[in-house]
C-alpha cells in the first residue's frame, strides 16, 4: 500500500547548518497494516511521517501510495492533494470552530464535496466511530485532552483516506489514558483495516500496537520487524537497547554448535544464537534481557550457569528487580518477588541459550 | 502490491511546474507592495538630496549644494543643537516621569493603581496637536492659565511659565511621551523576577548595595533602550515645535523642514537634504534600540514563570506618591482636557472667571458643525483609517506570514523592509512620498490616494508588530493539518489563519485606525484643497486663530478617539479571554 523507496530529506537547522534527517530510508506498508517508526528523539522519524504526508520535500528516494508516486526525483504532490489523513502531536484542533465543523472540514474543502446531508451523515458516523457522537455542537477548545485526542482521529478518518499517518499520538496524554487509548486505538485500526503509519519514541506503544516495526536511528533505518522479532531478535545493540533494556556482555566466538554458537564472554564460557553468521575468533555483543535471567536459590544444572552475589535489589511491587555481581560484572535481572535473597547473599543465575543473543559488532 | 508501471496522477505533473500555483501571485504582490511602499520614497528622498529641482526648462542635475546649504551656515548647527537639546530633554523628563510612576505602580502600595493604566492610553486619545494647543491655553505668557492663576495668588505681573521657550517644548513633549515611558520601564519592572533581588538580600547585600549590583545592572539596557525610543519620538516630533517653537524662532529638524518646503518657492533639495540628516539620526538611535533590546533578552530577567511582584509598603509616604500621581494626572489628562472643554463653551476665548462663565454658549460647536469643510474632512479621515487600516492589516497578514511559517531565503530581510517607515519622522515621509509622486507621473499627486499611500508605509509596521504576535501563537501544525485535510494554501489562509490570527488583526486594525484618524505630520505635507483630514482642519484652524472652534472640535475629536480606544480594548479582553 505504502512503498518508501530510498528516502532522503535534508533540513536547515536553526543556526543554518544542513541536517541529514533522513538517509536512505526504506519501507513496504501492505493494506490495512499498522506500521511503527520508532526511536528516539531526533533520529528523524518524524520527518521520514512528514515527507509521506508532503510537509517536507525530500532530496531523494521515491514514496508511493497505492500505485500512486506522490514523490519522486521529478513529482512532488503538494500534501493538500495526497489525501491522507494526519494526526498531529498536539493534534492541531482549530480553536475557532466547533467539533463538528472540525471533523467536517476536510469534507468541506473537498473539490467534488457532496450535499450538505451527506456531509452530516458522515461526520455524524465518524464522531459516533471515535465516542464523540454527542459533542458535535460543543466548541472544540472545551474539550478534553483524550476527546480533542478523538476528534483530530474522527478529522483524519473522515475522509477516507487511503493511509492514516500519526505523529506521536497518545505523547501528550497522561499515563493512564494513554494507555487506555492504546488499545482504543489499536482496535479501531484493526476493525477499520486502515493501513496506518505510526509514529512514536515510546518502545511499549509501538510493542502494544504494531504489525510492523522499523527502529530508526540518527536517520536510517536500523531494523524492520515484528515487534516479536524486535524485542527477542535484535539485530544490534543499538536497537536491543532501545526497545526495552539489556545485559550487554563482550565475548569471543569459539566455536559453532547447530544454531547456536560457543563464546567466551567476560563472564565465562556461554552457549548463545546468532541470527548472522559469526567467524571463529569474533567479536561479538551478547544481549540478554534482565527477564531473561533466572535467578534462584538453589544450584542450577545445564548451560548458562553462574553463580553470583546480590549487590542491590529493589522491590516494585509485581517484580523485584536485582543487581548481581558475577565476576567483575554486574547484571541486572528481573524476577518474581517470591525470590527473597537478601544484599550480599549468594544467588545462582541461568540464562537460556535461546535468549541470549549475539550482536555483531559494526 | 504492483510495483510496474506507476501512475503518475495529473496534480503530481502539475506540481511539477506546468501549472502555476496562484497562491504565488498573492505573496508576490504582497511582498511587491511592501518592498514598493517602504524602499522607494526613500530611494527619491536621498536622490532628491542630491540634485537641483527639475523645471520645465532644466533638467535635474546633480548638485552637492544642497548639503553645502545645509551644512555650511550656521543656522543648521543652531538647528542641530536645538533639536539634540529639545529631543534630550524631552526624552529625560518623560523617562523620569514615566520610570517614578511605573516604580510607583510596581514595586509600592500608592493607591489609585488603577487610575495607572488609564495613562497608557493617554497619548492615543489626545493627539499632540490638541495637547499642545491646549497646554498653550495653560502656559502662554499672556492668556495662559498657569500664568493667571499664580499672577493672581502672588498678586503680580511676572510671567512665571512661558510654554514659547526651548523649555517649554520640552515640558509639553516629555509630558505627552511620559506615557511611554510608563509603558515601557512598566514592562521592564515585570519582566524582572524578585528573586533575583532577593537572593541579593539573602546573600548579605543592603539595599543600596542590592539596588546598585543588581537591580541597576539588570534593568540598565531597559533604561537606555526606552531613554532611545524617546529619544527618537521627539527628535521626530512635528506639532510641538511648530506650535511652540516657530513663533519665538526656535527652529528643530522637523519645523525646519516644514519651512523649507512652505517657503516660496519652496526649497525641496534643501528639505530633502535636512530631512536624510534627521533620518540619519532616527535610524541609529532605532537600530542602537534595537541591538540594545535583543542583548537585553540575554539578561535572565525574563523567567516566563508569573511571579508576584514584591511590593514596598510606603507607610505614610505614599500620601506623598499619591499627590504626586494625582498632580500628574491633572497635568496630562485633566487641565488640558478641561482648558480645551472651556474654550469650547466660548463665543471668543476668555480666561475662566464668574463673568465669562454667565456667557457659556454652544455656538462654537454650532459654528464647527457648519464648517464648510468638516464633512468633507471628516469623511476623507474616516476613509483613508479605514482604507489603510484595512489594506495594512490583510497584507501585513500576509508578510507575517512568510516572515513566522516559511522558510523562504530573505524572509528575515522582508520582516526588515516593512519595519523600515518606523525610522521614518512623519514629516520625512511625507516629504519623500510627495517627491516621488511629483516625479511619478500617475496621477496622484494632489489626490487622496497618496495619502493612503502615506498612512499604509507610516503605519505598516505597527500592523506587522500585531499580526506576528498573534501568528506567533498559531502552531504550525494548526495549518499542516489544513493542508493534510485538503485544503489549498487559499482555503487554509482564510478559513484557518485569518480566523486565528483575528485577535491580532483586529486590535492592529483598530490601532491603525486611532493612529491614522490623528496623523498630522505626513498630511500637512500632502493634503491639497479638497483632501483636507481632521487632524489638517485643527491645524488651520490654529492658523486661523479660530481658538473656540478648534477646541469644540478637539473635545469631539477627544471624544470619538476615547470610544474607539474603549472598543479596542474591549475586544482585545474578549478575545484575549477566549484564546486562553
Amino acid at each position: 500500500m505504502l512503498t518508501v523507496t530510498g528516502l532522503c530529506t535534508d533540513y536547515v537547522g536553526e543556526r543554518g547548518q544542513v541536517v541529514h534527517a533522513a538517509l536512505d530510508v526504506s519501507f513496504d506498508v501492505p493494506a490495512g497494516k499498522l506500521f511503527t517508526l520508532l526511536g528516539p528523539s531526533g533520529c528523524g522519524k518524524t520527518t521520514t511521517l512528514r515527507s509521506i504526508a508532503g510537509l517536507e520535500r525530500p532530496r531523494a528516494g521515491e514514496i508511493r501510495v497505492g500505485n500512486d508516486v506522490v514523490y519522486s526525483s521529478n513529482v512532488f504532490v503538494p500534501p493538500n492533494r495526497r489525501g491522507l489523513g494526519m494526526v498531529f502531536q498536539s493534534y492541531a484542533i482549530w480553536p475557532h470552530m466547533t467539533v463538528f465543523e472540525n471533523a467536517a472540514f476536510p469534507l468541506r474543502v473537498a473539490a467534488n464535496r457532496g450535499s450538505r446531508q451527506e456531509i452530516r451523515e458522515k461526520v455524524t458516523r465518524v464522531l459516533k466511530t471515535v465516542d464523540l457522537g454527542d459533542f458535535a455542537e460543543r466548541e472544540a477548545t472545551k474539550l478534553s485532552g483524550g476527546q480533542q485526542q478523538r476528534l483530530a482521529l474522527a478529522r483524519a478518518l473522515v475522509m477516507e483516506p487511503r493511509l492514516l499517518l500519526l505523529d506521536e499520538p497518545l505523547s501528550n496524554l497522561d499515563a493512564k489514558l494513554r494507555e487506555r487509548m492504546r488499545f482504543e486505538l489499536k482496535r479501531l485500526q484493526r476493525e477499520l483495516g486502515i493501513t496506518t503509519v505510526y509514529v512514536t519514541h515510546d518502545q511499549s506503544e509501538a510493542l502494544a500496537l504494531s504489525h510492523s516495526i522499523a527502529v530508526m536511528n540518527g536517520g536510517r533505518i536500523e531494523q524492520i520487524g515484528s515487534p516479536r522479532e524486535i524485542y527477542e531478535r535484535p539485530r544490534n545493540q543499538f536497537v536491543a537497547d532501545f526497545v526495552g533494556s539489556s545485559n550487554f556482555l563482550e565475548a569471543r566466538v569459539l566455536a559453532r554448535e547447530g544454531d547456536f554458537y560457543r563464546v567466551s564472554s567476560e563472564i565465562g564460557g556461554m552457549k548463545v544464537l546468532a541470527t548472522d553468521v559469526l567467524a571463529t575468533d569474533e567479536i561479538v555483543t551478547i544481549s540478554v534481557r534482565p527477564e531473561d535471567i533466572e535467578l534462584s536459590e538453589s544450584k542450577r544444572d545445564g548451560e548458562n550457569v553462574w553463580e553470583g552475589t546480590v549487590y542491590q535489589k529493589i522491590f516494585l511491587g509485581e517484580s523485584v528487580d536485582f543487581v548481581v555481581t558475577v565476576g567483575e560484572r554486574r547484571l541486572q535481572c528481573k524476577t518474581h518477588p517470591s525470590l527473597r535473597t537478601r544484599v550480599d547473599e549468594t544467588v545462582f543465575l541461568k540464562m537460556d541459550p535461546e535468549k541470549c543473543v549475539a550482536l555483531k559488532r559494526n | 502490491m504492483s510495483t510496474a508501471n506507476p501512475t503518475i496522477t495529473a496534480d503530481a505533473i502539475g506540481a511539477r511546474g506546468t501549472r502555476f500555483d496562484a497562491k504565488w501571485l498573492v505573496i508576490a504582490a504582497c511582498v511587491a507592495l511592501t518592498l514598493y511602499l517602504a524602499v522607494v520614497p526613500l530611494g527619491f528622498l536621498l536622490w532628491q538630496s542630491f540634485f537641483t529641482p527639475q523645471s520645465a526648462a532644466k533638467a535635474a542635475q546633480f548638485t552637492l549644494d544642497n548639503y553645502r546649504q545645509a551644512y555650511a551656515s550656521e543656522e543648521t548647527w543652531t538647528l542641530f543643537w536645538n533639536s539634540l537639546q529639545f529631543a534630550t530633554g524631552a526624552a529625560l523628563i518623560a523617562f523620569v516621569i514615566g520610570t517614578a510612576l511605573a516604580w510607583m505602580n510596581e514595586r509600592t502600595n500608592t493607591p489609585f493603581k488603577g487610575l495607572f493604566f488609564a495613562l497608557s492610553v493617554i497619548p492615543l486619545i489626545i493627539p499632540g496637536i490638541l495637547f499642545t494647543v491646549a497646554w498653550i491655553l495653560l502656559g502662554s505668557p499672556k492668556i495662559g492659565l498657569v500664568n493667571l492663576v499664580l499672577q493672581r495668588v502672588f498678586d503680580t505681573d511676572a510671567v512665571f511659565v512661558n510654554v514659547y521657550s526651548l523649555w517649554g517644548m520640552i515640558w509639553v513633549d516629555g509630558l505627552h511621551y511620559s506615557p511611554v515611558a510608563f509603558l515601557l520601564m512598566t514592562a521592564a519592572f515585570r519582566a524582572m523576577d524578585p528573586a533575583l533581588e532577593e537572593s541579593a538580600v539573602m546573600s548579605g547585600a543592603s539595599v543600596p548595595q542590592v539596588a546598585l549590583r543588581v537591580t541597576l545592572p539588570l534593568v540598565w539596557p531597559a533604561i537606555f533602550a526606552s531613554v532611545l525610543i524617546l529619544f527618537v519620538r521627539a527628535v521626530e516630533s512635528f506639532e510641538v515645535p511648530a506650535l511652540l517653537g516657530l513663533p519665538v524662532g526656535i527652529q528643530v529638524f522637523t519645523s525646519a523642514i516644514y519651512q523649507a518646503v512652505h517657503r516660496y518657492p519652496s526649497q525641496i533639495g534643501l528639505a530633502s537634504a535636512l530631512a536624510t540628516t534627521l533620518l540619519l539620526i532616527t535610524s541609529v538611535g532605532v537600530y542602537f534600540q534595537s541591538r540594545l533590546s535583543s542583548r537585553g533578552s540575554k539578561y535572565a530577567t525574563m523567567t516566563g514563570k508569573g511571579f508576584r511582584p514584591r511590593t514596598i509598603d510606603l507607610g505614610r509616604w505614599r500620601y506623598l506618591t499619591t499627590a504626586i500621581f494625582l498632580a500628574y494626572f491633572l497635568a496630562i489628562v485633566v487641565l488640558p482636557f478641561a482648558v480645551l472643554l472651556w474654550s469650547s463653551l466660548q463665543k471668543f476665548y476668555a480666561v475662566p472667571s464668574m463673568e465669562a462663565l454667565s456667557r457659556l454658549t454652544l455656538d462654537p460647536y454650532r459654528t464647527i458643525l457648519s464648517y464648510p469643510n468638516l464633512a468633507r474632512s471628516v469623511w476623507n479621515s474616516l476613509l483613508l483609517a479605514l482604507g489603510s487600516a484595512t489594506i495594512i492589516m490583510l497584507v501585513t497578514s500576509v508578510i507575517c506570514w512568510i516572515v513566522v511559517k516559511t522558510k523562504l531565503p530573505g524572509r528575515w530581510l522582508l520582516d526588515n523592509i516593512a519595519s523600515l517607515p518606523m525610522v521614518f519622522p512623519g514629516l520625512v515621509l511625507g516629504l519623500a512620498i510627495m517627491i516621488l509622486y511629483l516625479y511619478l507621473p500617475i496621477g496622484v499627486y494632489g489626490t487622496i490616494w497618496i495619502m493612503l499611500i502615506a498612512y499604509v508605509t507610516r503605519f505598516m509596521p505597527y500592523g506587522l508588530r500585531y499580526n506576528t504576535t498573534s501568528m506567533l501563537q498559531i502552531h504550525k501544525e494548526l495549518e499542516e493539518s489544513a493542508a493534510m485535510s485538503g485544503a489549498s494554501w487559499f482555503t487554509t489562509f482564510r478559513r484557518i489563519i485569518l480566523p486565528l490570527l483575528k485577535p491580532g488583526l483586529l486590535a492592529g486594525w483598530i490601532y491603525v485606525v486611532i493612529v491614522s484618524i490623528r496623523e498630522l505630520s505626513s498630511s500637512i505635507l500632502l493634503y491639497s484643497p479638497g483632501t483636507e483630514v481632521i487632524s489638517i482642519l485643527i491645524w488651520e484652524l490654529w492658523e486661523n486663530g479660530q481658538y473656540v472652534e478648534l477646541s469644540a472640535l478637539g473635545v469631539m475629536l477627544i471624544l470619538l478617539l476615547f470610544v474607539l480606544v474603549l472598543a479596542a480594548q474591549w475586544l482585545g479582553r474578549k478575545f484575549g479571554i477566549r484564546e486562553a
